[in-house]
């Protein structure tokens, strides 16, 4: 019996479990997705459909899952993670026969409903799994060769799946996110350090490499990487989306163009507005304050999601919540990366605010494991 | 398994401390997004504004209304007129195929057109509309309109096109329009903007193209917004153009049309200049064409009829087509030699019927022989030994200079296409351009107005205006450009003594009034509006020696293009001039018997201000001109039935 049952008397019960929700929180999360929403308005040309109107729908039930999978004790969530993992793995690999390939490449199932992509599920489940691992690992074992070995092959088994849809994005995330957790529960120093000199090493060589013999890379994609680098080389073929996103960004100024005014979007010069590419909507019409301020909603979650795991007293609830909130933190940061034209175009939804159902409705569940952890903290 | 407080509480502080520390490069990384946003949206916001102007503004220009041409008394010779076609625009249509086939079971389609129409379709974006048929009738377009619920994407547009309600009347002095071609374009150093419109048309020949700078008119222009695909989303402004000036010219449409109609199907031209101001009343050619065939874009087959035919209908010989003016050439040998002085006007000159230059025989159009011949008679009954014997005395340099004078040699601006200049040679000349030594013999041809000399009938038209008037009189084709009136000072007087002009005059009215005057046949009769005129007939081939002795070959007897050109010059009324007219009949034969009635009917039509009176028609003449009257009226109104049920 571990710490959380050891003291499970000690926390709230019942319908009391709802004042003990995270409001805050609560109420950040629906900021944002009402920036969405206001979003998804303005790019459908002031209309509720195509995008906004389900995605409010989605929006609400994605609360009602976070409420009730908050209600749910967190030990309840620590102990099917495996089972969680696992049934996330076999849906993976599922689509990879069965799924249908639509835009972005992303692989989904269709439930009727809702179109599945387990990639999303994947995020959470990993995370979760991680957490569990390590809260049932002792910890002078944490450093230890073999230990690490099982952690790595949890994280590499679905990024491997995922890259086979291929969703560069999502298996990036992936990475980035286990690692993470594997960083916070105490992995020793020098296995990141090995790791990132090693990825440097690499991308040294394949650079090193352009025009020999022993080329390690296409031409392509070299050029890919030339566009990433500089966009207008080629404005009207690759580098045509982050110019344009750019020039959407930067014409928004300081308080932006108006509601419903930006011309980039409206006139269809922006890919995707609706959804990977809506930062730049808002931005164009909102201007440097609507940027910012979207972007101070997500460090404030953030925050409350650190504040969450600083207070919660057992392991598991603190790496999961602090997992949740860097495969958050990981999500705005590459989207608005991309749209800035820091980092290449590699299809990654803002959070909460691009159009999509699945994702919303797994972060949505995911923030409901950080209410669970806040509401069963033993007090 | 209970974990020991001590290793429990090492752990959380491991875990707290890495927390704060991915938290903190999390926040930096958000002060990162934030700086790079500041970037992008404050400090480079202005470059990026611009560059979003430049995505979504584009500018189209809008084509100016073309200045129209009226004539003398502002009857419509050029209008635009809306043309009506018929677009599609095959996003709206859906099923393109079916939708081109039910309209072609309700309008008749161009082939050739659809073709070119779906090739269009094929590389355009699916939201521009596509012309499938262009220049249809109004009864086609309500056709469309009444079923258009029925045929999506099809929508009736209206534009302006160019129209010349006269149709082959002013062919030859307005000129036509077309679209602008790639060989135009390749003509112009740096084109405007505005003639890369599509079917954007401009004067291709005649007054149209010599004056479209002034009818064009300036482009309009307005900004539109359009998307990522270049559909035009919403108008932002405009400015409107300015439209092309109008222009009246000095044709007189009503006497146009007469003369134009008077030559009939002869290949001729006449000139009516006003001898007091030089306003050019009609300028007739003949065969013409409708020029509102090129408008429309013209069908091989048409073009190849109006190329191939030997009368050249496309030629405005009044301007461009040079003729040895022959005998109407007289005045001027007469007034050189007056003005030099070594003739008196009732000097005589003996005519045997012909006249021996340096061993080389110049014959007499009269085999007989004239006699004795004074000024007066040389010039009523044409006698050629007369001149041959006045030129010899004068020299061909003063003769030439008399012919710049009176306005022959030397090229009028007007604005028409290939203006001639003709000839009027002299010494220098044929030193310059043959490089030969001039010929006595060349004298004795100039004088009668064959050999080198060459004058377009608008020369000569003005020729007889000068002597008439005596005064420099200069054609004028613009009476005023958008209402501004174009008419220059009074002509200045030629300097000519009085008395030689009013030999000549009384010479040439001789001609047209004496019992023994070459164009006696077709005179004036009524008092007030008596002609002075003079004939000509010039050669277009040699008589041999041989042929002169067997009898010349009368020209009904030779093909058409070897027959002699028909001249007449004249002026009208001899006491208080008016108009000057000079008629060519190509290959007409006799000048006296093909081009002087002609002369006088066009004449007294102008005199008059319309149909002439049969009492100014010399008595025997009456029932014949009678017919003449009544069938060119049958033939006016059957050419406006047409027209009119051509523009329905």
């Amino acid at each position: 019996m571990s710490y959380l049952e050891h003291h499970a008397k000690s926390t709230p019960t019942g319908l009391r479990k709802i004042l003990y929700l995270n409001w805050p929180l609560t109420l950040l999360l629906a900021s944002v997705a009402g920036v969405g929403f206001l979003m998804l308005y303005s790019v459908a040309g002031g209309s509720f459909s195509p995008w906004a109107e389900p995605q409010a729908k989605r929006f609400a039930l994605g609360m009602v899952v976070m409420v009730v999978v908050a209600m749910v004790p967190i030990w309840f969530w620590r102990n099917i993670s495996a089972l969680a993992y696992v049934m996330s793995l076999v849906l993976l690999l599922a689509v990879e026969f069965f799924g249908t390939v639509g835009m972005g490449a992303q692989r989904w199932i269709d439930l009727g409903f809702m179109r599945l992509q387990p990639s999303e599920l994947m995020k959470i489940t990993l995370v979760m799994l991680l957490a569990a691992y390590y809260d049932w690992l002792p910890a002078e074992k944490t450093s230890r060769l073999f230990w690490v070995a099982v952690p790595v092959l949890m994280i590499l088994i679905p990024t491997f799946l995922v890259l086979r849809q291929p969703d560069l994005g999502t298996s990036i995330l992936l990475m980035a996110a286990g690692g993470g957790v594997m960083f916070l529960a105490g992995v020793h120093w020098a296995y990141f350090a090995a790791v990132i000199a090693a990825a440097v090493g690499l991308l040294t060589a394949v650079f090193q490499s352009r025009g020999t013999e022993w080329q390690l890379i296409k031409d392509y994609q070299f050029r890919r990487i030339d566009t990433f680098l500089d966009p207008s080389q080629d404005p009207l073929g690759a580098g045509y989306h982050i110019t344009q996103s750019k020039i959407a960004l930067g014409s928004g100024g300081w308080s932006g163009r108006g509601y419903m005014q930006g011309t980039q979007s409206r006139l269809n010069f922006l890919p995707e507005k609706h959804t990977d590419f809506i930062f730049t909507t808002l931005a164009e019409e909102f201007g440097f304050i609507g940027g910012f301020t979207l972007l101070s909603l997500y460090v404030l979650i953030i925050i409350f999601c650190v504040a969450t795991a600083l207070a919660a007293r057992d392991r598991f609830s603190s790496l999961v919540t602090l997992g949740i909130a860097i495969t958050f933190f990981l999500f705005f940061a590459v989207n608005m990366s991309m749209v800035m034209g820091l980092a290449p175009v590699v299809g990654v939804p803002l959070p909460l605010v691009s159009y999509g159902g699945s994702a919303m409705l797994v972060l949505l569940a995911a923030f409901g494991l950080v209410q669970s952890a806040n509401i069963h903290r033993p007090r | 398994m209970r974990r020991n407080p001590r290793e429990l509480e090492f752990t959380h502080r491991k875990l707290t401390r890495r927390t704060l520390l991915l938290g903190g490069l999390q926040l930096a990384f958000a002060g990162g997004l934030a700086a790079r946003m500041r970037y992008l949206q404050v400090d480079q916001a202005d470059q990026f504004r611009l560059l979003a102007e430049e995505n979504r503004i584009n500018i189209r220009l809008l084509p100016p209304a073309r200045g129209e041409i009226f004539d003398r008394n502002g009857i419509t010779l050029a209008q635009n007129s809306p043309s009506y076609r018929i677009t599609i625009v095959p996003e709206d249509a859906g099923d393109v195929g079916q939708v081109i086939a039910d309209l072609s079971r309700l309008i008749p389609l161009d082939p050739e057109d659809l073709e070119r129409a779906l090739a269009e379709m094929r590389r355009s974006p699916p939201f521009l509309p596509v012309t499938l048929a262009d220049q249809i009738g109004w009864e086609d377009v309500s056709k469309v309109a009444v079923n258009a619920p029925a045929l999506p994407g099809i929508t009736p547009e209206v534009g302006l096109t160019r129209y010349y309600p006269q149709g082959d009347a002013f062919a030859h002095v307005v000129g036509y329009v077309g679209p602008v071609s790639d060989y135009d374009l390749s003509k112009i150093e740096s084109p405007e903007p505005i003639l890369r419109i599509p079917r954007f048309q401009i004067g291709k020949v005649g007054f149209e193209a010599k004056s479209e700078d002034a009818l064009r008119g300036k482009a309009g222009a307005k900004r539109v917004e359009v998307n990522a695909t270049g559909r035009v989303m919403r108008e932002l402004d405009r400015r409107e153009g300015e439209p092309g000036a109008d222009m009246q010219l000095t044709v007189d449409a009503t006497l146009q049309s007469y003369v134009q109609a008077r030559l009939g199907k002869e290949s001729a031209a006449a000139v009516i200049v006003d001898c007091r101001n030089g306003d050019v009343h009609a300028i007739a050619s003949s065969p013409s064409f409708d020029p509102n065939l090129f408008v429309r874009g013209i069908s091989v087959g048409d073009y190849r009829m109006l190329t191939e035919d030997p009368y050249r209908p496309l030629a405005n010989k009044a301007v461009q087509g040079t003729y040895p003016p022959g005998s109407t050439f007289k005045m001027v040998t007469a007034l050189a030699a007056l003005e030099d002085g070594v003739i008196g006007p009732n000097d005589t000159v003996y005519c045997p019927g012909h006249l021996e230059v340096s061993g080389r025989k110049f014959h007499c159009w009269k085999r007989a022989g004239h006699g004795h011949v004074d000024l007066n008679t040389s010039l009523k009954q044409s006698c050629d030994v007369y001149y041959y014997d006045v030129a010899m005395k004068v020299g061909i340099d003063k003769i030439s200079a008399m012919a710049n004078r009176l306005g022959l040699g030397v090229r009028h601006d007007l604005p028409m296409s290939a203006v001639a200049s003709g000839l009027a040679p002299n010494r220098d000349w044929k030193q310059r351009v043959h490089g030969q030594d001039w010929l006595i013999g060349d004298t004795a041809n100039a004088s009668i107005g064959q050999g080198y000399m060459l004058a377009s009938p608008m020369q000569l038209a003005v020729m007889t205006a000068r002597i008439a008037s005596g005064r420099n009189i200069t054609p004028r084709l613009l009476k005023s450009l958008d209402g501004i009136d174009q008419s220059g000072n009074e002509a200045e007087p030629l300097g000519l003594n009085e008395n030689h002009l009013r030999s000549v005059r009384k010479g040439m009215f001789s001609v047209s009034n004496d019992r023994r005057g070459t164009g006696y046949r077709s005179r004036i009769i009524a008092e007030d509006m008596r002609m002075a005129g003079k004939s000509g007939t010039s050669q277009v081939r040699n008589i041999t020696a041989a042929e002169r002795a067997a009898g010349v070959i009368r020209n009904e007897d030779l093909p058409w293009e070897r027959r002699d050109h028909a001249l007449y010059v004249a002026y009208a009324p001899f006491d208080n001039p008016r108009f000057a007219v000079s008629v060519v009949v190509e290959h007409g034969g006799g000048g006296s018997t093909a081009a002087a009635p002609i002369a006088r009917d066009v004449l007294l039509q102008a005199l008059y201000g319309g149909t002439p009176p049969l009492a100014a028609y010399p008595k025997g003449d009456r029932s014949r001109i009678k017919a003449q009257q009544e069938r060119l009226e049958r033939e006016r109104l059957q050419r406006q039935d047409a027209e009119g049920n051509d523009r329905a």
